[in-house]
C-alpha cells in the first residue's frame, strides 16, 4: 500500500523546506566575502580624509573656520536682518530644518539639504549647479527667497563687523569711507533696483566688492568642511564584525535591523546609488519622485549641469584659486544627456531619520512613505525613472526602515562650532 | 472533543486517502511554482546578472576589422565614484601603431538605462599608438559597456568593451 508513505514523504519534504528557509532567514549568521566588502565600504572607517579644495586657498585655515562659523550664524547678512544659514541649516536637526521647503525671507522651491559630510561632494545642491562649497554659499546670500541681500550690503557689513578677522586671512579692505560711497544695496540679483545700481557701478568697484563677497564664501566653506558625520550603530556593527565580536554585533544592531541591512545591500539594490561611507555616490539619478504640490515638475540636473558650466564662481573662474587642471570634474562634466532630466543628487542616508520630510521638495513625509515609493514606483514626473518596483513584503519594509534608523549619530564637529559663537 | 468524533475523522481520512493525496500533490506543486516564480522575479530585479557570454577581453578588433584596440584602465580594480584616466592603444590588425587618430568615448549600463556620469575625452597622443583617455568615472558597480569610435586616415570604426565592476 504505497499511499501512506507518499503522504508522509510529502509532509517530510514540506517540513524540511520550511525549516531550511526559516533557518536561512533567522540564523544566517555570517556574511559572504562579497557582502563583507560592501559593509566595509559603507563603514565610516572607509571615509577618507577630506580631499583638499584647490579652488579655496583658505579651506583648511583655522582663522577662516572661525570667521565662517560667525558668518554662518549671523542674521545681519540678510535683507530683513533675520535670516542666517543656520535658520535653515539647524545644527540640532542634522543641519536641516524639518520643512518640505526652506523658509528664509521667502520660500525656496526645494528642501533644505543636510550639511553633514557635504564637503565630500564634488557637486552642491540637489541639481549640482555649484562645484564648490564657497561658490555654493554665495547662492543663498543673494537668493531673493533665502537671505535676500546684496553684495555691496555684505561688503559693508564685513568691513564694519569683521574687518580685523577678514584682513588677517585675506587682504586689506578698502577704508570705510571708500565703501560708503558704494550703493547700499547693489548686486546682480533679481531685484531690479539693486541690479540697476550694480550695473551703474564701475567695473573695478564691482570686482572689489565681488572679491570680498567671494572671500566670505571661502570662509563659510572652511567652516562647512568641519561638519563631518559621526559613527552610528551601523558603524559599531561593522567594527564588531571586523573584530569577529558576535556579542558586539548583537549589541549594535537588532535582528530586524540586520535583516534590513541585508535587504539594503542585497535584494533591494539600494547600494547602487546609496554607496560608500556617506551612503551616496554623489551622482544624479531620476527615481521618479512626483512633483511637489503647487510646483511644476523640476528638471533637476538637466538645468543644474548647464548652470555650473556657466557659473560666475565655478572652478575655472577668475575667483577660484584652482589651476585649470584641478577642475577635472567640470572639464568632463556631462551636460546634455537625456538621463539628466528629472535627476537629483543622491542624498546621504546618514542621519536620515532626523530630517523628515524627504526628497528634493519634501514630497514624502516619512521614511515609510519613501520606502512605499521604492516598492511601487510610479512613472516619473519628468524624464524616466531608473527604478523597478521592489515588491517587498510588509515585514521587509519595516526591516529596511529599522535599518535606516540605525544610521543616526551626532555629527563629528568640535562642540563650539555647533552653537552660535560666544559673543 | 469526543473519542467518537476522532475515530469518525480517521475513518474518513482512511477512506478518502486517494483524493487527499491528489490534493496534497496539487498543493505542493502550486507552492513550488509560486516560490520559483517569486524567486525568479526577485532575481531579475536584484542581481540582473550580466549575460553569461560577455566577452570581457581588453583587446578587441574593431567592428569592421580596421583596428585592434586595447584598454589599459589605469588602476586595478577600476575605481567606483572616482575620476581616473585610461590609456587606449590602437594598432592595425597586423600590429602597426595607429598615429593621429580622432577618438571619441562613450559608455553606458545596458541594464540600467543610463550612461557614464562624465563625458570622457581623449586628450593627448602619447606616442606608439597610445592615447590618453581622461575623465573616466563609473558611478556604480555592474555591467558597463565602453565604446570608442576611432577615425584615422579617413577610416572610421567602432569597438565595444565590456566591464563588470564590483
Ligand atoms: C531659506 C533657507 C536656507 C538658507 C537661509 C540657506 N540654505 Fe543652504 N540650502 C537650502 C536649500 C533649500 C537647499 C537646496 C537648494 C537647491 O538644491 O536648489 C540648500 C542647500 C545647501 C547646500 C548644498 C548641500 C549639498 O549636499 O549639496 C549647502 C552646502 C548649503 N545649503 C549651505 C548653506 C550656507 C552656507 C548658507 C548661508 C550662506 C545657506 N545654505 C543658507 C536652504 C537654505
Ligand atoms: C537609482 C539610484 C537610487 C537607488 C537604487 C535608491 N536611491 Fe534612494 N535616493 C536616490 C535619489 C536620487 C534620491 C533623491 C531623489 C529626489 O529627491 O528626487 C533618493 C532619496 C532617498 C531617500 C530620502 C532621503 C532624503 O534626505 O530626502 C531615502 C530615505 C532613500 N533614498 C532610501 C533608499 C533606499 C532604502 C533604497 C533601496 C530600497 C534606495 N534609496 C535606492 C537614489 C537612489
Ligand atoms: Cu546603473
Amino acid at each position: 500500500m504505497p499511499r501512506r508513505p507518499i503522504l508522509l514523504g510529502i509532509a517530510a519534504v514540506l517540513v524540511i523546506v520550511a525549516a531550511a528557509s526559516s533557518y536561512a532567514r533567522w540564523s544566517r549568521p555570517a556574511w559572504t566575502a562579497e557582502e563583507r566588502q560592501i559593509l566595509e565600504e559603507l563603514w565610516i572607517g572607509s571615509l577618507p580624509e577630506l580631499p583638499p579644495d584647490p579652488s579655496n586657498a583658505v579651506a583648511d585655515d583655522p582663522r577662516a573656520v572661525a570667521l565662517g562659523h560667525r558668518l554662518f550664524f549671523d542674521t545681519r547678512f540678510s535683507r530683513n536682518g533675520q535670516v542666517a544659514c543656520a535658520t535653515c541649516h539647524q545644527p540640532a536637526r542634522a543641519f536641516s530644518d524639518g520643512r518640505p521647503r526652506g523658509q528664509g525671507v521667502g520660500t525656496t522651491d526645494r528642501r533644505t539639504q543636510t550639511l553633514i559630510g557635504a564637503a565630500y561632494s564634488p557637486w552642491q545642491f540637489w541639481d549640482g549647479r555649484k562645484d564648490s562649497q564657497w561658490a555654493q554659499a554665495l547662492g543663498p546670500l543673494e537668493s531673493p527667497v533665502e537671505h535676500g541681500g546684496t553684495r555691496t550690503q555684505y561688503a559693508r557689513l564685513i568691513a564694519e563687523h569683521y574687518r580685523a578677522e577678514y584682513e588677517a586671512i585675506f587682504a586689506p579692505l578698502p577704508a570705510d569711507a571708500e565703501l560708503q560711497r558704494l550703493p547700499e544695496a547693489a548686486g546682480p540679483v533679481a531685484d531690479p533696483a539693486a541690479r540697476a545700481a550694480w550695473e551703474a557701478m564701475r567695473p573695478e568697484d564691482r570686482d572689489l566688492v565681488t572679491r570680498i563677497y567671494v572671500n566670505m564664501g571661502k570662509a563659510i566653506a572652511a567652516y562647512l568642511r568641519q561638519i563631518r558625520p559621526g559613527a552610528s550603530r551601523f558603524d559599531a556593527y561593522v567594527e564588531a564584525l571586523r573584530r569577529g565580536d558576535e556579542a558586539g554585533m548583537a549589541a549594535a544592531l537588532s535582528a530586524d535591523e540586520v535583516a534590513g541591512l541585508r535587504l539594503f545591500i542585497g535584494k533591494a539594490g539600494c547600494t547602487e546609488c546609496h554607496s560608500g561611507p556617506l551612503f551616496t555616490n554623489h551622482e544624479f539619478h531620476n527615481v521618479g519622485v512626483p512633483a511637489a504640490a503647487g510646483l511644476p515638475a523640476d528638471r533637476g540636473r538637466a538645468l543644474g549641469a548647464a548652470q555650473v558650466l556657466a557659473d560666475e564662481f565655478n572652478c575655472t573662474s577668475p575667483y577660484s584659486d584652482a589651476r585649470p587642471e584641478d577642475c577635472a570634474e567640470l572639464r568632463f562634466l556631462k551636460h546634455d544627456a537625456p538621463e539628466l532630466e528629472g535627476a537629483f543628487k543622491t542624498p546621504t542616508l546618514r542621519n536620515v531619520a532626523e530630517r523628515a520630510p524627504y526628497m528634493h521638495a519634501g514630497q514624502f513625509a516619512t521614511l515609510r512613505d519613501v520606502l512605499d515609493h521604492y516598492n511601487r514606483v510610479l512613472a516619473a514626473a519628468v524624464g524616466h525613472s531608473e527604478l523597478q518596483p521592489l515588491h517587498l513584503s510588509e515585514t521587509e519594509l519595516a526591516q529596511l526602515e529599522a535599518f535606516l534608523r540605525a544610521l543616526s549619530a551626532p555629527p563629528q564637529v568640535p562642540a563650539d562650532l555647533l552653537a552660535p559663537p560666544a559673543d | 472533543m469526543s473519542t467518537g468524533m476522532r475515530s469518525q475523522e480517521s475513518a474518513g481520512i482512511a477512506t478518502r486517502l486517494g483524493s487527499w493525496q491528489r490534493r496534497a500533490l496539487i498543493g505542493l506543486g502550486l507552492v513550488v511554482a509560486v516560490v520559483a516564480i517569486g524567486y525568479a522575479l526577485m532575481w531579475v530585479r536584484m542581481h540582473q546578472p550580466p549575460p553569461d557570454d560577455l566577452d570581457l577581453s581588453t583587446t578587441r578588433l574593431t567592428a569592421a576589422g580596421h583596428y585592434r584596440a586595447t584598454i589599459l584602465p589605469g588602476s586595478d580594480p577600476i575605481p567606483i565614484n572616482r575620476l581616473h584616466t585610461w590609456t587606449l592603444h590602437v594598432e592595425t590588425p597586423d600590429g602597426r601603431p595607429v598615429e593621429s587618430a580622432q577618438i571619441t568615448v562613450d559608455g553606458d549600463m545596458p541594464q540600467h538605462g543610463h550612461g557614464l556620469p562624465t563625458r570622457p575625452q581623449v586628450t593627448r597622443y602619447l606616442g606608439n599608438g597610445d592615447y590618453l583617455v581622461e575623465g573616466m568615472k563609473f558611478q556604480m558597480g555592474g555591467w558597463w559597456v565602453v565604446d570608442f569610435t576611432i577615425t584615422a586616415d579617413g577610416r572610421r570604426d567602432t569597438v565595444r568593451f565590456n566591464l563588470v565592476l564590483e
